[in-house]
């Protein structure tokens, strides 16, 4: 067996079994954070939500999926067809891609690579790709307005999250995600840098297109933005590649502030619970706060979308990436 | 063996991509091969060793810079075949760029490979036991931090001069300020009048009434005709 194991063909068989390992939950985890999303806006808004399909309308994600299946996928003349078809499909590619790095628990990585965090940036950094492909390829004016809007939006607010990241990495000493989870044995980053993580979860919102900053697809000015003329699957892939975006940059906030896989507290009643139970706890009370924020503000004007990114959000966290480095400094508590 | 088949793979697409990029008919479509060049590019500095190159290239060029190429490519008015009408006259031109960079390559790489001492003119080798992004940390940020603040000086000035020459101060233009708007937030106030009573403030102050038009002149009709 272990021989087999250490063989090319069993390298991949093994890459193969953990990829389907992490990415089959990861899209149980999208579909019922649909469902979620319905159930927890509907209790806000003092509605029952779905209740009709299953116990609890917990097999309404299936049917909506069998439902966008049956549907007619549309290409609008005058669409650029190849890039229209592949838009949808490259946001959704990108978003399970980026799982590959992720430690849902110590050494669970599929790859644990040097690089990790710089990976995610990069991967998060091309989504606006599908965005913009989009917008362009359906030869309509408000998918290609939403897709400028997006594009803008996303390269604006990628900066702040860069220095975030600096921040982190900081305070680290190492780029690789399970170093840095190791790194708040003795406190999660939350703490020293809570101001750090209230601009990195607001610019997650503002990555992921997410109320309040879901200016792409404001449908009361573009309708729906830049997947307006998207039917069927192709609308499909767009919208589960935004849930596992939300997915994916909670899983980052877990890793980077909420201590990865770590207990809150180092003690018997909450070691006895495996650590990926933690990183899943984690990452759904982040998504319950991306949630609970579409429930409450009503959306950004795209100017004050902008002051908010390049006035605001990045002279403070350059600030903060500077005091960070003195006080490391000074106290003497730079990682080696 | 793998390696090296999968080196020239990418090498292959790179410069298949390259070509694409020029031949392309679409400038959208060019700018499309020209990310499909970065990304291949990225994988051999995978192979070199280079994973923090490789990611900083994904990172700026994919992530940043071909995002600006492909809004700006996409916002204008592109007329093709007035775009195919220059080949003919630039087509030499770039021949001649082309052929002068090619000319460099193939020198440098040949004086490489034949000077035997070349290898000792490699200022800082990758020390042992350290990650290449550690590595260049501290050529870029110990070792030459003076050569590295001068370069960002430049870069700062080259943006301000950008900001400068397109920055005009246009008249009219109606600014919100949120801070003066945070701030009058106190003055708003709400009541509960009396039932009945309604709310009146004598210290109020409202915009004069506009004043009364002066009178027209009464013109006369009466008695001044005979």
């Amino acid at each position: 067996m272990t021989e087999f194991l250490a063989s090319p063909a069993g390298v991949l068989a093994l890459t193969v079994a953990q990829t389907l390992a992490l990415l089959v939950p990861v899209l149980i985890a999208v579909a019922y954070l649909t469902w979620a999303e319905r159930k927890v806006l509907a209790a806000m808004q003092l509605r029952q939500g779905p209740a009709v399909v299953g116990p609890f309308g917990m097999l309404q994600p299936f049917a909506d999926a069998i439902k966008m299946l049956m549907k007619e996928t549309i290409i609008p003349t005058g669409a650029s067809r190849l890039l229209f078809l592949a838009a949808p499909m490259l946001t959704f590619l990108l978003a399970m891609l980026a799982w590959a790095v992720i430690p849902v628990n110590d050494g669970w990585a599929i790859a644990d690579i040097n690089v990790g965090i710089l990976y995610l940036f990069a991967i998060s950094s091309l989504g606006v790709y599908g965005v913009i492909i989009a917008g362009w390829a359906s030869n309509s004016k408000y998918a290609f307005l939403g897709a400028l809007r997006s594009a803008a939006q996303m390269v604006s607010y990628e900066v702040s999250i860069g220095l975030v990241i600096v921040t982190v990495l900081l305070c680290v000493g190492s780029l690789n995600l399970t170093e840095i989870v190791r790194a708040q044995e003795t406190v999660w980053f939350v703490i020293p840098l809570l101001p750090m993580f209230v601009i990195f979860f607001i610019s997650a919102l503002a990555e992921t297109n997410r109320a309040p900053f879901d200016l792409p697809e404001g449908e009361s000015e573009l309708v729906a933005g830049f997947f307006v003329e998207y039917s069927s699957m192709s609308f499909a892939l767009f919208f589960l590649g935004e849930y596992a975006n939300m997915i994916l940059m909670s899983a980052l906030a877990t890793i980077l502030f909420l201590g990865g896989w770590l207990p809150p507290l180092d003690i018997a009643p909450f070691t006895w619970v495996p650590g990926p139970v933690w990183f899943a706890l984690k990452v759904a009370a982040c998504l319950f706060v991306f949630i609970w924020v579409r429930a409450t503000f009503p959306r950004f004007r795209y100017d004050q979308l902008m002051r908010l990114g390049w006035k605001v959000f990045l002279p403070f966290s350059l600030l903060w990436v500077v005091l960070t480095a003195a006080v490391l400094k000074l106290t003497g508590w730079l990682p080696a | 063996m793998i390696a090296g088949l999968a080196f020239y793979f990418f090498a292959f697409v790179l410069i298949a991509a390259a070509v694409m990029v020029v031949t392309a008919r679409n400038p959208v479509h060019s700018v499309i091969w020209l990310i499909a060049c970065f990304f291949n590019a990225a994988a051999l500095f995978l192979f070199a060793g280079a994973e923090f190159l490789a990611m900083i290239l994904v990172i700026v060029y994919v992530g940043a810079v071909a995002v600006l190429f492909l809004f700006v490519v996409m916002m204008l008015d592109v007329d093709f075949s007035q775009l195919r009408q220059g080949f003919q006259r630039y087509a030499p031109l770039g021949g001649v760029v082309g052929g002068i960079l090619l000319l460099e390559l193939v020198l440098i790489m040949a004086a490489w490979r034949f000077a035997g001492e070349a290898e000792a003119f490699r200022a800082f080798p990758v020390p042992e036991g350290v990650g290449n992004t550690e590595a260049l940390g501290a050529i870029l940020y110990t070792d030459h931090i003076y050569l590295f603040q001068l370069s960002g000086l430049i870069l700062l000035v080259a943006m301000i001069g950008a900001i400068v020459l397109t920055l005009r101060d246009r008249v009219g233009t109606k600014r919100q300020d949120p801070a003066t708007q945070i701030a009058r937030s106190s003055e708003v106030t709400l009541t509960r009048p009396e039932l009945g009573q309604g709310i009146r403030r004598e210290d109020i102050q409202r915009p004069l009434p506009p004043a009364p038009k002066a009178a027209p002149k009464p013109v006369d009709h009466e008695g001044g005709h005979h």
